[in-house]
This record gives C-alpha cells, structure tokens and sequence, in this order.
C-alpha cells in the first residue's frame, strides 16, 4: 500500500465514515515507512494495536458511544511501565523488563479509547538531552538525520514529527518534553508538578518528575492532557485540583494580557536566529492585544547547577534499586555477594548515567552533604520564588525553549557540560514546579526547528495551551512537515 | 586543572553507588567530575543563610488513605522478572561459601 498522508492525523477524532482500524493502519504504515531512517521507536506494537483498534470498531458498530480519543494511535516513551510489550529506559539493565503493571497514564489513555502502537527511545532512564544516551542507538531529527532530535523525550518527539503518530507520552525533568518538542518542530507540554499521576513512571528526579504530551499542536496536547491529568492515589503528590476540559478551554478568548519577557533567557550564549524567531513570536502576541512586560528572573544562571545537584541526588537514590536482585541484568559470575550489585550495574548502566550516579552519591556523601545538596535545595527556594514574584507583574513568560537550534550528533557528548547547556532555559520550570509548554515558531535558514517556550503559574495549562492556540491560528509553523515525509 | 575529585575519592564514591569502575572510568570520572564541581562552585557567592531548603515544588501535607486490602499483584508475577528465584523466593549465589575467595 502506499504511505498515508501526513495530514492523516489532521483530526483529533476519527471521522464517523473512517474506523479505528484505518486509524492504526495507517499509523503502522509510516512508521514502516519512516522509522528506519529515524528510529524513533524501540518496540513497535503492530498485533496488539490491531487486535485493540478492532475492539474499538465493534463497539462502535454496536451504536455505543465512542470514548474521547477512540482509536488515536500515541506512542509512550519507554520509561513508562507497560504490562503489554518491554520497557527499557533504553538501558542494558532492563532490556528484558517487562512491567507487572501499567502506569497511570497507560490506564488513563486506554480508557479514553487510545491505541498505543509502540513504545519510544530516549536517553538512558531520561539523562540526557540528546537521545544519543540510549543502549540501543540513537534516534535521528526527521528535520536532518545528520543532527539529534533533543532528549531526552527523542523518541516521542521524532516520532510526532514525522506524523508516524498524532501524539506521544514523554516525561519531563529538566525539559526531556519540551526541548526535544522544539528541535523536532512540534509541541508540547510539561504539566504542573503534581497535575499528572507518576505511577510506573520509572523514578529519575521525584521532586521533579512530570509525564506530559506531544502533538503537532496545542489541541492535540490539551486532548490528550485532558485524559490523562487528575488525582490518583498512588502517587501521594499527585494534586486534588479540579481538571478543566483542556480541549473546550482553547477556543475562549485569549486571557493573558501581559506576556513576560525574562531578560535573563535573552542574554549571552542564545543563538541569533532563535532570538529573532522567538522575538517575532512576541510581535505576534502584542498583535493579539497581549502588553509586553520586561521581568527578571536573577537566579536563571544558577537553575543549571541546582538541576544536576538536585537530580543527580534523586537519581542516585532511585537507581539504587536496580542491584541484579529482584529484575533487571544480573552479572554472570559475580564474585561474592556486593558483586552482584556492583558487577550488575557496572555492566548495566551507560556511560551518562554513572556519571549522574557518582554526582549525586558525591553531592550526598558525608562532608558533601551542606556543601552541595542542601545549598542546591536552598537556592531552590530562591527559584521557586522568583518565578512566582514574576507572575505577579505577568500572566505568563515567553522565552525560547533552548539556547540553541538542533546540533549534529557527536558534537556534545564528549563534554557533558556542553550538553547539559542545552536545557539551560528549561531547568527553572521544573525546579519551580511550574508548567510550561515549547511549540514552533520558526526555522533556522538551514530549515531546523525553533522552539518558543511559555511559562505560567501553578495549574495554569488551560492558559499556557490557549495562548499557544491563538499563536498557531496567526501561523502555520506547526503545520510544516520534514522533508520527504509529507 | 584542580582534580577536586581525584581518582582516590572517585573509587570511594563507587563503592558507595555499587559501581564496580574501570581504571579507565575512575580517570574519566576524576577530570569530568572535578570540572562539573568546579562550574557549579558559582552557587557559593549566593547568601542562603536565611533560606528555608525546597525538597518539593508545592506545599507538601501528610497524604492518608483507608487502611484496607488491596489486591497484591502476586508472587508469581513478581517474580516473572527476576534473574533467577527458587521456591517463591528470589535466588542469589551463596555468601558463606565465597567468603575470602
């Protein structure tokens, strides 16, 4: 058969004349088509995905009503436990896992009528912010297979570019949504801490965590946040605030009358071609009757150290549970008893996540602990409150989602330092526990993505995905599709 | 460059995090950590005397729930992902044996 359209998925709902099977089929098809060359997933569910979309069309053909997101075909980043299928965390040390349970979300989803068709790469247990720290190989921008989709939600992110799917899990600790969305041209949004239940999300940062969509636009993010948001009593931090309907909310008009520059995000190290991509995406906004508002955010420099302290920290702490024993690769011959940890993890664990390992052990290691952790929690506090004084003056803050547009694969993973730069902007949301949401707004002359980011406060994604919806009626950013895969 | 983490300290934080380094990854760990360290010495020029630590984004209040049953998952599908079990029970190599091996 020939390759589906790209704008197969221009619906958010199946046409009453079309099936969930269509659906499906013509998802598995691109990605037939497509994934080769970007490997956006690690396991493609093809049976299951059928077997699921037939079920929906029998209960349609029996005249039941049709769930909200009946045969959507999304696909989940692979750190998020699946009952069906593997999940990896693309690492040797769970590649042959397979979940007792689904998550949350996965429970959420299917409930709403979602197909999952596959599960997606990133970086090692989500370290990383260009997709090259997965076990099994890196995925490729569909805008230029030379350069990294971002990370370390790559997969995802990939995988919504090249419309093998309309929309896709990631999770966010430190932009792993939202910086890998703008390199990959789509959207997507990191949730307010809290706003979205963690369970089977495998741990990395827990004061940071968050899972949120991608899409190709804010419609498709607001229905799919829609499923998925709301209390559950698993996670203890997940939040009882009422869920708005995200989808009927885009379409009131457009709140937010003051938009916040932070001139901190604008400063030495920002690429000019993002700048003025990001700066036009402000015009647009005044254009709509939005006032711009000059703010400061004085810690901004210092979210970057705070971030690696913090998570680093948590991620030791949550790692240690993968020791060979209960599941996971265990050494061959170990050599006593701690031989079975150390040899196990020696063997399991990749290059990014050790380094993570040690700086969190150091930074929690007796005559380190005041130096470095609690300092990093304090100037936490600091940040936090920063953000919260700034939306006071604003409704919320435009800036761009990364320092710099996509780079070629190679270039940054021989200084990790270099690497972490690239979620500079992205750090300062999660350690606030704000939401924030990156979509299109431009192309680099070389025709790479370019990421606008807004913030706003606690439990203001309604805000964040109308305002992101008035800018994609102005524009058509996010309707633009890689080359070849139209 | 200042080895603030030279390869003594790195071999002792990897016994800390159970991981069994190579010679090769203690001198890698040793330059890379040390030059991550020295970066994030900018935070000690902020004055945090006066500031409560954040562990957690929101305010965060005691969560309770009613204390009944609930379905466990079972041993069977517990142990489906271990390495290696035995009578229910997760399997690992003798310790006494090895002792001084």
């Amino acid at each position: 058969m020939t390759t589906p359209p790209a704008d197969n998925f221009k619906q958010w709902s199946i046409p009453p004349e079309s099936s969930a099977a269509q659906a499906i089929d013509a998802a598995l098809a691109r990605i037939g088509q497509h994934d080769s060359a970007v490997h956006a997933f690690l396991d493609v569910w093809s049976h299951d995905a059928r077997r699921r979309a037939a079920e929906i069309d029998a209960r349609r053909a029996h005249g039941d009503d049709a769930e909200p997101l009946a045969g959507m075909p999304i696909a989940v980043k692979d750190n998020i436990c699946t009952r069906n299928g593997r999940t990896t965390c693309a690492s040797r040390i769970l590649e042959n896992y397979r979940s007792p349970f689904d998550a949350h979300v996965i429970e959420r989803l299917e409930a709403a009528g979602a197909v999952i068709v596959g599960k997606t790469n990133l970086d090692e247990f989500a370290m990383g912010s260009s997709t090259e720290h997965s076990a099994f190989g890196p995925t490729r921008n569909p805008w230029n297979p030379a350069c990294v989709p971002g990370g370390s939600s790559g997969g995802s992110a990939a995988a919504v570019a090249a419309r093998m799917v309309p929309a896709a899990l990631g999770s966010d600790t430190g932009g792993s949504i939202r910086q890998p969305a703008a390199f990959c041209g789509v959207t997507g949004l990191k949730p307010t801490y809290g706003r979205v239940s963690r369970y089977g999300l495998v741990a990395f940062g827990s004061s940071l965590d968050q899972i949120g969509p991608l899409a190709a636009d804010a419609r498709g993010v607001a229905a799919i946040l829609r499923a998925i948001a709301g209390r559950d009593p698993r996670d203890s931090t997940s939040v009882e605030e009422p869920v708005p309907d995200y989808v009927a909310e885009l379409d009131k008009p457009l709140a937010p009358k003051r938009i916040g520059i932070p001139r901190e995000y604008f400063g030495a190290g920002l690429d000019g071609e993002v700048r003025a991509a990001v700066e036009e995406a402000v015009a647009v906004f005044e254009r709509l009757g939005a006032r711009r508002v000059e703010v400061s955010l004085p810690h901004t420099d210092d979210s970057l150290p705070v971030y690696y302290l913090i998570s680093s920290a948590e991620a030791s702490s949550n790692l240690a549970r993968f020791d060979g024993v209960h599941y996971g690769h265990r050494t061959a011959h170990p050599a006593d008893y701690i031989d079975v940890y150390s040899g196990s993890r020696e063997e399991g664990f990749g290059a990014e996540v050790k380094r993570r390992i040690m700086l969190g052990t150091y930074a929690l290691s007796s005559g380190y602990y005041d130096a470095y952790y609690l300092k990093a929690l304090k100037v936490r506090t600091l940040i936090r409150d920063e953000f919260l004084r700034a939306f006071e003056a604003c409704d919320l803050l435009a800036c761009p989602t990364s320092p710099f547009p996509p780079f070629r694969l190679g270039e940054r993973t021989e200084d990790p330092l270099s690497m972490y730069l690239a979620d500079a902007y992205t750090f300062g949301a999660n350690l606030a526990g704000v939401p924030a949401i990156s979509l299109p707004c431009g192309f680099t002359a070389s025709g790479l993505p370019i990421g606008l980011q807004l913030m706003g406060p606690h439990f203001s994604e309604a805000r964040l995905l109308r305002a992101a919806h008035a800018y994609q009626r102005e524009t058509d950013w996010h309707t633009r599709v890689p080359p070849g895969m139209a | 460059m200042s080895a603030r983490v030279d390869p003594d300290t790195v071999r002792h934080i990897g016994r800390l995090a159970r991981l069994k380094l190579s010679d090769a990854e203690v001198e890698r760990f040793s330059t890379q950590l040390s030059a991550i360290l020295d970066y994030f010495e900018q935070l000690n020029r902020i004055d945090t005397s006066a500031v409560e630590p954040t562990a957690h984004p929101l305010p965060v209040r005691n969560v309770f729930r009613d204390d009944h049953p609930i379905e466990p998952l079972g041993a069977e599908r517990i142990l489906a992902n271990a390495p290696r079990s035995e009578a229910g029970c997760f399997a690992l190599p003798k310790v006494l044996d090895q002792q001084g091996a």
